[in-house]
């Protein structure tokens, strides 16, 4: 079965979950290796080389069409690359074997990407249907559980299209929460969000840092960064040129940050 | 030349992952018991988008065959056939080939929109990064339900063309067949085999819509106009693959 599996380039969605299976922390070390990815002439990230600890809060930012998103992707398994490798837990993803299950990873993507045929209870609820990993019941418990956690309780049976943009990405943070993953991914959680909005999408990501989970932000709003990050590293034409605690990141000395960090005009760090 | 070889490459190219997709989806029957709720929904739009639409046309053209042939055939005072010739012509050719168009313009068309917008939107992705397989979540049911509702369609199509056909026969002066001598007529020269090849075609073309339209659908990138344009090229393709299978069915069970 695994060589039909094999010849029909199958990815398997049906193995048994040993995630969290005698695990010491729910968060996972994510080590990205001399990675390098070109769309045709274009190379979009050139050797780069990226390591995320266990329970970290770490924020990628850089300007537009830095390779920050290219990036995310590379680690979700939605992209494979030319050279290099992803490791996570030590166990390699970009293999094109699709995503292994020694753990759980959810992404968080820029244009929420909810199914628009499903409710919003659907939505949060798909993974753990899907998978069979809950009973009815039990899901419904789940599903109020994590949209109450993004403040959203109650709106179960909304459709996506009744949603604002605010919502719909709090939506797709409480659907990557019911996997109870041990990586999440966030690709521009406040992008075209309002400042109010922007702020609440912030202080649900900072409040589930308690959960100690990994996470790896894409933004390139500063201010969401300074929130959120224990640490930081900046994309600049396909390498990382900049990482550390975001203190350390407004005293660098790099004219390259620095010209960044100054097209931002209210920087809350201490 | 260039132009000829490279279009030849990507029709080639496409009709690989297109028996790829099918494989996969073939793979995935095994899951089957726990999509029912879906391959149900889908079941309902076939029949939903389909029954009207096919219900008019099988109607009337049954019954313009009987108008053409019959008084053709009242000239020759061979009229008593007719049962029998509409009944071939609708069951072996016109049954199916007509449901499959219609299926494809209806549902095929739906089927690219839908996964053809998922892809754009991500949704496909939040898919991929959720580990539920595209292909068993949305091609298999898809394929399942067509598998059931194309000869099911078809059946229903034959049908209400022969009774198109019989009102015709019976009540246009220059056949003046009765609606007994019609059926008498067709018991006669309609063989079950008949039927059977009318089942093989449509089950083959559910296969050719339901595959080429998801494939297309996958296959859709870029943004709206994308998806309009996946649409269009999704039905093209399906209504080309009908007239190609239904000539190399007909070959190969004659």
């Amino acid at each position: 079965m695994s060589a039909l599996r094999r010849f029909l380039g199958i990815q398997n969605d049906e193995t048994e979950d040993v995630a969290g299976a005698d695990r010491p922390e729910p968060g996972v070390q994510v080590e990205v290796q001399h990675l390098s990815k070109s769309f045709g002439p274009k190379p979009v990230l050139r050797n780069l080389d990226l390591t995320v600890e266990r329970g970290e809060t770490f924020v990628i930012f850089g300007p537009s069409g830095c390779g920050k998103s290219v990036l995310l992707k590379h680690i979700a398994g939605l992209l494979q690359p030319d050279s290099g490798r992803i490791l996570i837990d030590g166990e390699e993803v970009s293999d094109g074997n699709g995503p292994a299950r020694r753990f759980r990873m959810a992404m968080v993507f820029q244009s929420s990407a909810l199914f628009n045929s499903l409710s919003v209870g659907e939505n949060v609820g798909l993974w753990l249907k899907e998978h069979r990993r809950a009973s009815a019941a039990d899901i419904r418990r789940i599903v109020a559980e994590k949209l109450s956690l993004v403040g959203l309780a109650g709106s179960e049976d909304t459709m996506p299209s009744a949603l604002s943009g605010g919502m719909k990405k709090r939506v797709s943070i409480a659907r990557a929460l019911a996997i109870a993953p041990n990586l999440i991914l966030y690709d521009e959680p406040t992008a075209g969000l309002d400042p109010v909005l922007t702020e609440q999408i912030g202080h649900v990501i900072a409040d589930l840092k308690r959960l100690r989970i990994t996470s790896l932000v894409v933004t390139h709003d500063l201010n969401l960064a300074a929130a959120v990050a224990d640490r930081m590293g900046m994309i600049s034409e396909g390498q990382l040129i900049e990482v550390g605690t975001p203190a350390q990141v407004w005293a660098t000395k790099n004219p390259t940050v620095r010209a960044f960090l100054k097209t931002q005009t209210k920087v809350p760090v201490s | 030349m260039n132009l000829l070889t490279t279009r030849t490459e990507r029709l080639l190219q496409g009709l690989g992952e297109g028996v790829e997709l099918l494989l996969q989806s073939v793979f995935w029957f095994r899951s089957v018991p726990r999509s029912l709720d879906k391959i149900q929904n889908h079941l309902l739009e076939f029949g939903n988008a389909t029954l009207p639409i096919a219900s008019l046309a099988a109607l009337f053209i049954g019954g313009v065959l009987a108008l053409q042939t019959g008084s053709r055939l009242a000239a020759y005072g061979l009229e008593g056939t007719i049962g029998g010739i509409v009944g071939l012509s609708m069951i072996k050719e016109l049954g199916p080939v007509m449901t499959a168009l219609i299926v494809a313009g209806r549902v095929g068309s739906a089927i690219a929109a839908e996964i053809g917008a998922m892809n754009v939107y991500e949704e496909i992705d939040a898919l991929k990064t959720l580990d539920i397989n595209p292909v068993r979540y949305l091609v298999m049911p898809r394929l399942v339900a067509a598998l059931i509702a194309m000869p099911a369609l078809c059946m229903y199509v034959d049908v209400v063309g022969l009774v198109g056909g019989a009102v015709v026969s019976a009540v246009n002066p220059k056949i003046s067949v009765s609606i007994h001598q019609f059926v008498l007529n067709f018991q006669e020269l309609v063989k079950f085999s008949d039927v059977m090849d009318s089942v093989i075609k449509s089950v083959v073309f559910g296969i050719a819509v339901s595959i080429t339209c998801c494939y297309i659908g996958l296959k859709t990138t870029g943004g709206p106009e994308e998806i309009g344009r996946a649409v269009t090229r999704a039905v093209v393709l399906s209504f080309m693959f009908i007239f190609v299978l239904n000539y190399l069915i007909t070959r190969a069970l004659m």
